[in-house]
């Protein structure tokens, strides 16, 4: 019986699998999407799923969009299990955003800065209405203006305050980061194991929590001192070599949030970041990630863990939307002998309660 | 290394073209891809963190001199791997060293300056430039 169910079921999924490749391909008549086009005009999308599969690629992130007929979550898995098949060669030297080529880049804290405000290839200030011209195929626009571009030089905000003395340092530090790809999660969870989640963490779920510690749950007062978005290089030691060389440029995306800090028994009154860094151009995610990192420092500032954002093993636990659709969609398996073993308990019960 | 980093294969071989012939090479590794895990630092400069992933391609190659050369390039460009770590081995002859320069190197990273100028010279359009500005001067 049971063979003949089973292969019941391959048919079953044989032919499911083809009704899907034929809905991902849809009207034959029609051109078929290639992953240039996605890599270039659904560049965002591939951003996210680069980030959040945590791997940049922009042709495979593109492939894995085309593949999961754009449902980016399911691109990002797609993306997490090809990584697997790839040997590790090793870690870079951390990127320097501060030598950032940079796209773009602003301050809510300060307006006029050295370097200026840089606006960049922004959603900001469109007016949010549907442009039917775009509708209307075979347009291409005039090229963007531009103007001479002068070499002053755009130091960080965190860098201007602390300056002054009014913003916490970060300690330097070259420890080796834990790495969630390598050793599972467990708490408490030291800062740079917590931003390596949230960089991979799903940017709705961080949206929500980090709108979340704006709306009173986690009392935070944030500034956007700085977002800076444009490429970095990125530099590896291999060890046949011995020195750093250029693997090439990536683009990310940064966001240092300035923070109110009352002060305690050790530190006096001063500003705290919250810091947002991920792959791609990927605003909101590096803001919400900014004021999460921020929310998740309560306990190293001493001050009450009271709000969800706050709790380590609430967010962290929860970021993840590939672990998270894992759990959720694993309710779809067959379940047939737990269920029996619960109808019958609650036949059980009924039958009790009748009787009495 | 930087500048063959980041060009593709197709670019490079253009610019080969125009250089006299590279010699034989054996591949020693490679061309393979893995991946790096790329850093960050926290609040830009603290402690590193692991950010995420890139693919990168490595390949390292002997030439029929001896002369060994590896390249690592972003990316699955395997070709491109190729290419490059025989220029790294062919850069150190010095004697092949100044028409590689003039015909392969330099090109590319001009190409390169001037698409980052491009890119740099739209930033700046984008530049806001504030009324208190122009009239507190």
């Amino acid at each position: 019986m049971a063979y003949v169910a089973v292969k019941g079921g391959e048919r079953a999924i044989e032919a499911a699998h083809a009704w899907l490749a034929e809905e991902r391909r849809g009207d034959p008549v029609l051109p078929e999407l290639s992953l240039a086009q996605i890599e270039a005009q659904l560049g965002l999308a591939v951003d996210r799923v680069m980030a959040e599969g945590a791997c940049h690629d922009r042709g495979l992130a593109a492939l894995a969009i085309k593949q999961a007929r754009g449902d980016l979550i399911e691109a990002a898995f797609l993306l997490r299990a090809y990584r697997t098949t790839l040997p590790r060669f090793g870690a870079s030297l951390p990127v320097e955003t501060d030598a950032m080529r940079i796209r773009r880049r602003i301050s809510a804290t300060y307006k006029e800065l050295p370097g200026g405000q840089v606006l960049g290839p922004t959603f900001d200030y469109t007016h949010r209405l549907l442009d039917f011209a775009l509708a209307a195929e075979g347009g291409v626009p005039e090229p963007a203006p531009e103007a001479p571009a002068d070499e002053a030089p755009m130091p960080r905000v965190t860098a201007l305050l602390a300056q002054e003395g009014l913003m916490a340092p970060e300690l330097p530090s070259e420890a080796e980061p834990r790495d969630l790809t390598r050793e599972p999660l467990n708490f408490p969870a030291e800062r740079p194991l917590r931003l390596q989640a949230l960089a991979r963490g799903d940017e709705g779920f961080l949206l929500s929590l980090g709108y979340s510690t704006q709306r009173g749950y986690g009392n935070a007062h944030p500034f956007v001192g700085e977002i800076r978005m444009g490429a970095v290089t990125v530099e590896f030691e291999p060890p046949e070599l011995g020195f750093p060389i250029e693997l090439g440029e990536v683009t990310v995306t940064e966001c240092q949030m300035v923070n109110q800090f009352a002060g305690s028994k050790t530190e006096p009154p001063q500003f705290t970041r919250g810091y947002g860094l991920v792959f791609g151009q990927g605003e909101r995610k590096a803001m919400a990630m900014a004021l999460v990192d921020r929310a998740l420092r309560a306990e190293e500032l001493g001050e009450p863990v009271e709000a969800p954002a706050q709790d380590q093993e609430f967010v962290l636990y929860h970021c993840d939307n590939v672990e998270a659709t894992g759990f959720v969609e694993h309710l779809k398996l067959p379940h047939y002998v737990d269920f029996q073993s619960e109808l019958e308990k609650i036949r059980l019960l009924r039958r009790e309660a009748d009787g009495e | 290394m930087g500048v063959l980093a980041r060009a593709d294969a197709e670019a490079i071989t253009a610019r080969l073209a125009e250089a006299p012939a590279l010699p034989r090479h054996a591949r020693l590794r490679g061309p393979e891809t893995g991946l790096v895990m790329a850093r960050g630092r926290q609040g830009g400069d603290g402690a590193p963190f692991n950010l995420g992933e890139m693919t990168v391609t490595r390949c390292s190659v002997r030439l029929a001199d001896g002369l060994v050369g590896h390249a690592y390039v972003a990316g699955r460009d395997t070709r491109q791997a190729e290419l490059a770590a025989v220029l790294d081995a062919a850069l150190q002859d010095p004697s092949r060293r100044p028409a590689l320069l003039s015909a392969v190197i330099e090109p590319l990273a001009a190409a390169q300056a001037a698409r980052a100028t491009r890119e740099a010279a739209k930033a700046a359009a984008t530049r806001v430039e504030f009324f208190t500005m122009a009239t507190m001067r």
